[in-house]
């Protein structure tokens, strides 16, 4: 009756009592996991498709992104429209991931609140974004939308846009030694009117120049905030008859 | 492990079940089996997960994921629900669209479905600024009253939609621009000015002042005794509907630095049957005319409550 353990179980046994060689195995099963879902993301290619017409923020766009995220904006707002009939029909042709490629962080967000405002953009005037975001009552009374008077009052202050933009270029935002050099210009230059335009327009395409918050005397945080929502969604032509189309016959995905 | 040579034989008496062999301080493991139902519901799964993988997008190769036999993706779904949503009412969207707007009103039934599309268009679009019961509020216009900027009948409320107000997106967006008079008069001369407007409505004296600073400054656009002008999108002003307030310090506030409102046109997110019905909603809710009714009274004073 003298049975000596098998080999396998020996193994298991030495696995099990020996710490150091459980957490390299554990280790290596879990990764096995994390590659086989994440990996792929960076190389397949309808992950990291590149569409037509996504530029970096412009610096102003990018301060007021960053106030978006100060404020908490995500909590209540998504910037995801999935490929459903209803949210399609609500807010606009869905999200591509190739969107949101220059968005450190992402502002997909995971809950809906408020709308999603992933194509925001243009949809509304200046005018209506200002009021909104100071007393969102009074233009949508069943709103539970805090009020954000303070942004129109407080001047924008970007203690160092180029290296706003330089950090965001070493994690891999394409922006040029120019826009670099020409960010602290840029950003008061997209909320003035009168400036001259050409040099942004060429590097940012589709720019929309103006004063934002209907006070052209001062660059405050509401301009930087509306010249953001007023972009958003609006860089790549997805609403075209082809476009749509090619969208809906891709396979693997 | 001092019993571990005879662990395939020892059975434990009280549950008859064998041990495992694991035993700390005396506490031993037992190797009772996973109940049937449990572990059947477990290789079900794995059956699931098979079949899914082969039918459904699934693998990550070397560009692109497996595509799944039956060829399904979300976008694909999409396309196909919309296309079954759109195919249920083709008929009434293509006999709007192909209905010229103007006689749209000619056929009730039409009519009627237009508006019923159109309300619900005016849900998703139009209330963020015009409200829920297109009351408007402070610098977004009633759509409820007969007081027209750029007129109310289907054509123009249709024009409207398409192009908005002040928008950059058209060359052919409805456009007015006053001045503002606020570094051109003086204090005293704002007064009278918006004396003078008030006077229409019987509610102020008007002054000699006033009467010639309207008729050197205003009067091309708001008419002689303020009826304003649609052609030039300038409001009544001897009636009681007041875009950015009716108070004698909002109606100087608008002398000396005029709001000017945008509405974005519609024409390029909302297709053309979508815009003929939202004209017929807006064109239904009270104040819609028809093009005969506008050439006969032309700008016709609006005297009732706003």
């Amino acid at each position: 009756m003298s049975t000596e353990p098998t080999q396998a179980t020996s193994r298991h046994q030495k696995l099990e009592r020996n710490i150091t060689l459980m957490a390299i195995a554990t280790l290596i099963t879990v990764s096995i996991g994390g590659i086989v879902q994440i990996a792929p993301l960076f190389y397949l290619d309808n992950t990291i498709e590149k569409v037509d017409g996504m530029r970096p923020y412009t610096p102003l766009e990018q301060a007021g992104r960053d106030i978006y995220v100060r404020e908490g904006c995500y909590t209540c707002h998504s910037q995801m429209i999935r490929p459903f009939r209803d949210e399609v029909e609500r807010y606009g042709p869905y999200s591509l991931a190739a969107e949101s490629m220059y968005d450190h962080p992402f502002q997909w967000g995971s809950k809906r609140t408020g709308p999603d405002l992933a194509r925001v953009g243009d949809r509304y005037s200046d005018e209506w974004h200002v009021q909104h975001l100071k007393d969102p009552q009074s233009v949508v009374p069943e709103s539970i939308m805090p009020q954000y008077s303070f942004l129109a009052e407080t001047d924008l202050k970007v203690a160092d846009p180029a290296g706003m933009l330089t950090a965001l270029r070493r994690v891999g935002v394409p922006y040029t030694d120019r826009d670099i050099e020409m960010a602290e210009a840029d950003l008061a230059a997209q909320a003035d009117p009168f400036s001259s335009r050409e040099d942004l327009e060429e590097r940012y395409p589709k720019t929309q120049v103006r004063d934002f918050d209907g006070d052209p005397d001062r660059l405050t945080e509401m301009d930087a905030l509306v010249a953001y929502l007023q972009m958003l969604g609006t860089l790549v032509d997805v609403k075209s008859a082809a476009a749509q189309q090619e969208l809906a016959e891709e396979t693997g995905r | 492990m001092a019993n571990e040579s005879n662990i395939e034989n020892r059975v434990d008496q009280p549950t008859g079940t064998e041990f495992v062999g694991h035993e700390w301080d005396g506490i031993e493991e037992l190797d009772t089996p996973l109940p049937r139902w449990w572990l059947w519901t477990f290789y079900a799964t794995i059956v699931w997960a098979i079949g899914y993988v082969v039918a459904y997008p699934a693998w990550p190769m070397i560009d692109r994921a497996t595509e799944g036999v039956i060829g399904w993706t979300s976008r694909g779904q999409l396309a196909e629900e919309i296309s079954v949503a759109n195919k249920a009412r083709e008929g009434l969207l293509e006999q709007i669209a192909a209905t010229d707007t103007a006689l749209l009103a000619d056929d009730p039934q039409l009519m009627q479905q237009a508006v019923a599309g159109g309300a619900a268009a005016f849900k998703v679009n139009c209330v963020q600024c015009h409200g829920a019961g297109a009351a408007g509020s402070p610098g977004y216009p009633n759509l409820n009253d007969d007081e027209w900027l750029w007129g109310g009948d289907l054509e123009s409320i249709e024009l409207t939609l398409q192009h908005g107000v002040r928008w950059d997106g058209s060359e052919q967006t409805r456009f007015s621009l006053m001045p503002g008079f606020g570094e051109i008069f003086t204090t005293e001369e704002i007064n009278a000015l918006a004396g003078h407007v008030l006077s229409f409505t019987d509610r102020s004296e008007s002054s000699a002042t006033g009467v010639q600073l309207y008729a050197d400054n205003c009067l091309s656009c708001h008419g002689q005794s303020g009826e304003g002008s649609r052609d030039q999108g300038a409001p009544a002003l001897n009636d009681a509907i007041w875009l950015y307030g009716s108070s004698e310090t909002a109606i100087r506030g608008q002398i000396r630095a005029p709001s000017h409102g945008v509405m974005p046109g519609w024409k390029d997110r909302l297709d053309p049957a979508t815009i003929k019905m939202l004209a017929a909603y807006v064109h239904s809710l009270g104040g819609g005319e028809t093009l005969a009714q506008q050439a006969e009274e032309p700008a016709e004073a609006a005297d009732e409550q706003p």
